[in-house]
């Protein structure tokens, strides 16, 4: 009984709760992937550099409250910045679908060109974050670390594996539930977000009812923005901040967002916990668990880890293949194939 | 008229652009430049066919130039025999059982009609597969990886000629893209663009990673070469005679003689690629590919074939950006996994074609031509350009510095914005296609 308690604490400690954080943050990525996707119907390839810009004036307005002395106590100084960096960033996301995306909307370009405006936005956008914040890592979190320490929790329980809950991890996940359900909310009860389901659903309908397209476009990147923001701040916190990371974490937003069904919002969250979990499951070193959890003859000399960690990005990819392989409409059904 | 006249114009530019770099900065300079453009060109011709001929959007190039490079490496380096003889079984097994796994999971999918049992089935085999492989790999890799890893720490290659390693990269990197363009083609543009760029990311993390097929970071370097050596030319009588004949200095010329035997090289393959396309283009194959790009729905209803011909056409711009990966690699004479870099290599491949002209081959040649120029030239540009723009600011504060310092970082906005730009004031590129 004590061995298996062990090997929960030992799981919870290395996969569920890091898990629970990293498919929050996706999560949030993948519902801007998502949104702008059911809106403006293309794959934004600039979200990543998108959470990068947002992330970085965040970063900055928090370096700027540190140098004046004003601080959150305990929670770290950067969500008294946040609505500065989504302020920034829907500016940001504003402007440049005004000077962008608008042109082909007017023209009713084919899908594919949006995709290389935002391939080529994403650059622009790559290269303006590291010309004005620089490539290197950057560290801007302050205040208490940990909700929990391993050792605290042995202490309190008196077994031999501890629980950490890093504080950034906590605020990932309450932060989480209250966007979600801000937006949930907001999509579903006012005026505002009614209009954009309908847009969704049917465009041509949705203008013959009287709904101003600029004005949904405009709301989908504010909300988009905002997400990013929160995603790419929350995400910096508890890992750090890099620019280059920003990009990769390209590739496990698009596979969540498209396991999940692509333009669905529910399925954009659940895809987020699908590529999180099955991504820290597959690359933990089950050496110890193992230990806990097996007979004593049974141990081996190897980590016991499936995958190494170098390839985690390897396993949204094959997730990703799978879910198009076998049901390319994700697994809530998304808009589109 | 018009049209030839543009393409006379612009290529005329271009040699003026190379010559000019040759009398003011050094002939040296000039030619690797030129060297480089003919690869780029060769890479922007392989997207062309995806994205010009058929509207395909490959974000992945980089993966398949990588590919290209693993194959100059794995043709040309000598085998380890030592790695060989400790490991050599273990990883020919693994890859037995990988195949084996593979087929026998296909052959289940295809003949079990019971769709729980046939996915039961699948999953059990490929996880048991899985372990099979890790247990027989694992053991083989890390022997390999001891042995002398200063020096070798791999399986080596063949031991052959590099020039055949050009097709056999082309080849690696159509088998890959045919494993992607299988799954993604036929669903929305997005998910193929999608599962590219995951395929390019994971087939760079495998080469800077296992350790006993490319030394990860540590690189291959001192391939051998297609063309002589700079000091064995020196050495010999009859260089240095044609080098007294053009009154040069014998360690010059000899660097220059060598770049022109790769510039040689590479201009006969970008010649034999770009007739091949342009006849391929001109062919009623051509001009179905053209017919199912603008029109999917009516060229499916003559009785088209969509998929089977985007899949064809996908892997055969792969193929062209595997050849041209292998020959950089060539020319660069090692492998260095963490050169590969989505912007250096997909992203400037991609302005490369848009400026130059979708659709149209000379104009990806050009388009080649033209960025990779001003890719290597807008360095030194970049930085006199802040150098003078911070002129009033003291030397050392900190701004002009950081500014100074970030001047690297222009070169992504300049590029990003000369693809917008590009769509959406020119869409048709500096040599449109013919219509």
């Amino acid at each position: 009984m004590e061995d298996f308690l062990n090997a929960f604490a030992l799981i919870s400690n290395f996969v569920l709760v890091p898990a629970i954080a990293y498919g929050s943050q996706l999560a949030l990525g993948a519902l801007g992937v998502t949104l702008v996707f059911a809106i403006l119907r293309f794959s934004n390839f600039a979200h990543g550099d998108t959470m990068a810009f947002g992330t970085m004036v965040t970063i900055l307005v928090t370096w700027w409250f540190q140098s004046m002395g004003i601080s959150l106590g305990p929670l770290p100084t950067a969500l008294l910045a946040l609505p500065f960096g989504i302020a920034a960033c829907a500016a940001f996301l504003l402007i440049s679908d005004r000077l962008v995306y608008r042109f082909y909307r007017q023209q009713r370009a084919d899908p594919v060109i949006y995709l290389i405006a935002s391939v080529g936005l994403m650059f622009v956008t790559n290269g303006f974050v590291r010309f004005i914040i620089g490539p290197d890592d950057q560290r801007f979190a302050d205040g208490e670390r940990f909700i929990i320490r391993a050792r605290e929790f042995k202490q309190m329980t008196g077994m031999a594996e501890g629980i950490t809950i890093k504080v950034s991890q906590g605020i990932t996940v309450v932060t989480m539930i209250i966007v979600v359900a801000a937006l949930f909310w907001f999509l579903n009860k006012t005026r505002a977000g009614k209009s954009m389901r309908a847009y969704s659903d049917n465009e041509d309908l949705a203008l013959l009812s009287g709904i101003n397209p600029d004005r949904v476009v405009a709301i989908t990147w504010i909300l988009a923005a905002a997400l990013a923001t929160i995603a790419g701040t929350l995400y910096g916190l508890d890992k750090s901040y890099k620019p280059f990371t920003y990009f990769q974490l390209l590739l496990p937003i698009f596979a969540a967002a498209i396991v999940g069904g692509l333009g669905n919002p529910l399925g954009a969250i659940a895809g987020g916990f699908v590529i999180a979990f099955s991504e820290i499951f597959v690359t933990y070193a089950y050496k110890k668990f193992a230990s806990y959890a097996l007979p004593e003859e049974w141990a081996t000399g190897g980590l016991l880890q499936l995958l190494s960690t170098d390839y985690k990005f390897a396993v949204s990819f094959m997730i990703l293949l799978l879910v198009l392989l076998f049901k390319p409409t994700g697994i809530f059904r998304g808009t589109g194939v | 008229m018009k049209g030839i006249f543009r393409h006379v114009f612009f290529f005329g530019i271009m040699v003026g652009l190379i010559v000019l770099v040759g009398q003011m900065q050094s002939w040296n300079l000039a030619l690797s430049i030129l060297n480089l453009c003919l690869i780029s060109s060769i890479m922007a011709l392989g997207v062309n066919m995806q994205w010009g001929y058929a509207g395909l959007f490959n974000v992945g190039v980089m993966g398949f130039a990588a590919l290209g490079g693993l194959a100059a490496m794995l043709i040309s380096m000598p085998p380890v025999h030592e790695a060989l003889a400790v490991g050599g079984k273990g990883v020919f097994f693994g890859l037995l059982i990988l195949v084996a796994t593979i087929a026998v999971c296909v052959f289940l999918y295809r003949k079990i009609a019971f769709p729980p049992l046939r996915m039961l089935l699948v999953i059990v085999v490929s996880i048991v597969g899985y372990f099979l492989l890790r247990s027989v790999l694992d053991p083989a890799t890390v022997a390999i990886e001891k042995v002398n890893p200063a020096a070798t720490g791999y399986l080596g290659g063949f031991g052959l000629p590099i020039i055949l390693s050009w097709p056999v990269g082309g080849i690696l990197a159509g088998a890959a893209a045919w494993l992607v363009g299988k799954i993604t083609l036929g669903l929305r543009t997005d998910y193929l663009a999608i599962a590219t760029l995951g395929i390019s990311e994971i087939i760079v993390a495998v080469l800077k990673h296992e350790d006993w097929l490319t030394r990860g970071v540590k690189n291959v370097t001192g391939l051998p070469r297609p063309v002589p050596y700079e000091v064995n030319l020196q050495k010999a009588d009859w260089f240095l005679e044609l080098a007294a004949r053009f009154g040069m200095d014998p360690v010059t010329f000899s660097s220059i003689f060598v770049k022109l035997c790769y510039g040689l090289l590479f201009a006969v393959v970008l010649l034999i690629v770009l007739y091949l396309s342009e006849k391929a283009l001109r062919s009623p194959w051509g001009r179905m590919m053209r017919a199912i790009r603008d029109n999917e729905v009516s060229a499916s209803a003559m009785g088209k074939n969509i998929k089977a011909r985007h899949l064809q056409v996908f892997i055969l711009g792969s193929i062209v950006v595997g050849i041209a990966g292998a020959m950089l690699t060539t020319l660069d004479g090692q492998l260095t996994p963490t050169a590969y870099q989505p912007l250096r290599f997909t992203f400037l491949i991609w302005v490369m074609v848009i400026v130059g002209g979708s659709g149209n081959n000379w104009g990806a040649v050009l388009g080649g031509f033209v960025i990779w120029f001003f890719w290597i030239e807008a360095e030194p540009l970049g930085l006199w350009l802040m150098d003078v723009l911070t002129s009033g600011l003291d030397t050392d504060s900190a701004l002009r510095l950081h500014l100074l310092e970030s001047a690297a970082h222009m070169r992504l906005m300049t590029m990003g914005l000369i693809l917008l730009l590009t769509l959406r004031f020119s869409p048709r590129g500096l040599l449109p296609e013919r219509r």
